[in-house]
């Protein structure tokens, strides 16, 4: 890992789509060195996957989301590993983080609707072994995902020329 | 009725693109790489803390000099960065912009008569501000073959009896060059041998991106004989707020505060509390701005030698500054006939002056895509020729 595999992961997690060349052009490495450094990164596990920022409000898909929030009893030798991972396992589980607070492990979850999402927090989530309480949230509006923000923003007027 | 006019305001030359100017806005789908500012907006930290004054109720004049508080701030920044020192009590104005104290600077120390050097192609101010002085601008070109720096030798035989200072802007518009320190000493040792005062406008001080800027007045024994002029605008994409600097000895900075008293006031206080917060906590928005700038910058100039306009690679700033020689066109025919032809907006370099006939200021702060977009276009311009 060097400066230029920083720059290169810097410049894909903005845009994944960008071709070798592209790439190459910016940080003045030839195509093929590009693809290779991609590769080793993405054997190295450093590139986990290639996604693409939606805004399903707008795509009308009704998809609702819900944070959850949960209390966890940690157990020997595991501490909340054994249950984080198990949980991940969920289809419906978007993400999932080990957070201070009063709570210890927040849940993002995503379903059909508001249904699907009560009936996994309720019937998969709550009952589980060291889980001592559970919070649910459902997102109604969402303004930011990745770091992309969703609403339109006026673009900014600038003159022509100016010296 | 008498012609109420000024001679001094008569023999302003009128603006090198104005043509284009009023060309553009007729059309659409326009690509500008002729614009002299970042794209990006003010960090949103910085448009915070501006709003929040104006609702505190900061709406007021601030002294002459500017707010305590942002110039303490900055004293510290540039001993820090730069290894600038100066004092932020006697030595330091806040100004509106950098344009204000280039042109409060000029007047604080030019007589009518005495010659001010430039080092072009340049900034379009200077030469105006200096005649408007009263004062004899007289260009010092600064060529390809030298990566636009300022060579000694051209310097040193531009020098007369009547000569009194020099202006510098590196990194510099248009051309993108910088000036390290090696490249800085001769120019200090002239400038001192020769008596003269140095302006220096470095107003693109942190748009660098192969090495840490030199603030001329660290070079040698120029402190002393230096203004240093620099700003907010183009580091923390604050064009419109207005807030620029000028630090100088004490003996030069009251002699311009005086000046700055009458014609300005005072720097607008919101925008100085903005550029306050843009010192205390954008570091990291500037950074992920340079670095932005940096890998445009790569791709540009790739892209435009690949097309056939031969171009220097640029460590500043953030204009490429290509030649045209090759293709049988001057600047202004090229320019006017991209425009034309290809809807891609650029500036002939002859409006920068001495050195930049056949050149192009083409500034890379647009995104990505236009910049890609821009060369496609610009490839059939010069295949269509």
């Amino acid at each position: 890992m060097d400066d230029k595999d920083l720059e290169l992961l810097r410049i894909l997690e903005e845009n994944s789509r960008l071709s070798a060349q592209g790439i190459g052009s910016m940080i003045n490495l030839i195509p093929a060195e590009v693809e290779a450094r991609i590769r080793s990164l993405e054997e190295s596990r450093v590139i986990r996957k290639y996604t693409t920022v939606i805004n399903w409000e707008k795509a009308g898909n009704g998809e609702v989301s819900a944070i959850i929030e949960l209390k966890v009893s940690p157990e020997r030798d595991f501490g909340y590993d054994r249950i984080a991972e198990r949980l991940s396992r969920f289809r419906q589980v978007r993400t999932l983080r080990l957070i201070t607070g009063t709570y210890d492990l927040q849940v993002m979850v995503t379903g059909k609707n508001m249904q699907e999402v009560s009936r996994f927090v309720s019937e998969h989530v709550a009952p589980m072994d060291r889980i001592r309480e559970t919070a649910t949230h459902i997102v109604m509006k969402s303004y930011k995902e990745n770091g992309n923000t969703l609403f339109e923003q006026q673009e900014t007027e600038r003159l022509p020329y100016s010296f | 009725m008498r012609n109420f006019v000024s001679e001094r305001a008569l023999q302003i030359p009128p603006s090198g693109i104005r043509k284009f100017f009023d060309l553009a806005l007729t059309m659409h789908d326009v690509i500008s790489l002729g614009v002299g500012e970042p794209d990006f907006r003010t960090p949103w930290n910085i448009c915070e803390a501006g709003i929040y004054s104006v609702e505190q109720g900061a709406t007021s004049y601030t002294s002459n000099r500017g707010l305590q508080s942002l110039r303490d701030a900055l004293a510290i920044h540039l001993a820090n960065r730069y290894q600038l020192r100066y004092s932020a009590d006697n030595e330091m104005i806040i100004t509106s912009g950098v344009s204000e104290g280039l042109d409060i600077a000029i007047r604080a120390i030019v007589n009518p008569g005495d010659e001010v050097l430039i080092a072009e192609p340049s900034y379009v101010s200077y030469a105006p501000c200096v005649a408007l002085a009263g004062g004899i601008p007289v260009p010092v070109e600064c060529t390809e073959q030298d990566n636009f720096r300022l060579n000694p030798d051209t310097l040193q035989a531009k020098i007369t009896p009547k000569t009194k200072a020099l202006i510098i802007n590196f990194p510099n518009n248009p051309s993108g060059a910088v000036m390290k320190k090696e490249d800085l000493e001769p120019v200090a040792d002239i400038v001192t041998d020769r008596d003269l005062m140095l302006l220096s406008d470095e107003v693109y001080s942190e748009l660098t991106y192969e090495s840490p800027h030199v603030a001329a007045a660290t070079v040698k024994e120029l402190w002393e004989r230096t203004i240093t002029l620099n700003g907010f605008s183009k580091a923390y994409a604050m064009t419109g707020w207005r807030v620029g600097f000028l630090c100088a000895p004490k003996e030069i900075c009251d002699a311009a505060l005086k000046i700055h008293q009458y014609v300005m006031l005072c720097a607008p206080v919101m925008g100085q509390i903005g550029a306050l917060e843009a010192l205390r906590s954008a570091e990291d928005e500037k950074t992920s701005m340079v670095n932005e700038y940096r890998l445009r910058r790569n791709m540009f100039v790739a892209g435009l030698n690949r097309i056939g306009l031969s171009c220097h690679v640029p460590e500043g700033a953030f204009y490429a500054f290509p030649s045209v020689k090759g293709t049988g066109l001057s600047d202004a025919e090229f320019a006017e006939r991209l425009l034309r032809e290809q809807r891609v907006a650029v500036v002939p370099g002859s409006v920068f002056g001495a050195g930049g006939e056949y050149h192009l200021r083409c500034a890379y702060a647009v995104s990505r895509k236009e910049l890609t977009e821009a060369l496609g276009r610009m490839e059939s311009f010069i295949n269509g020729l």
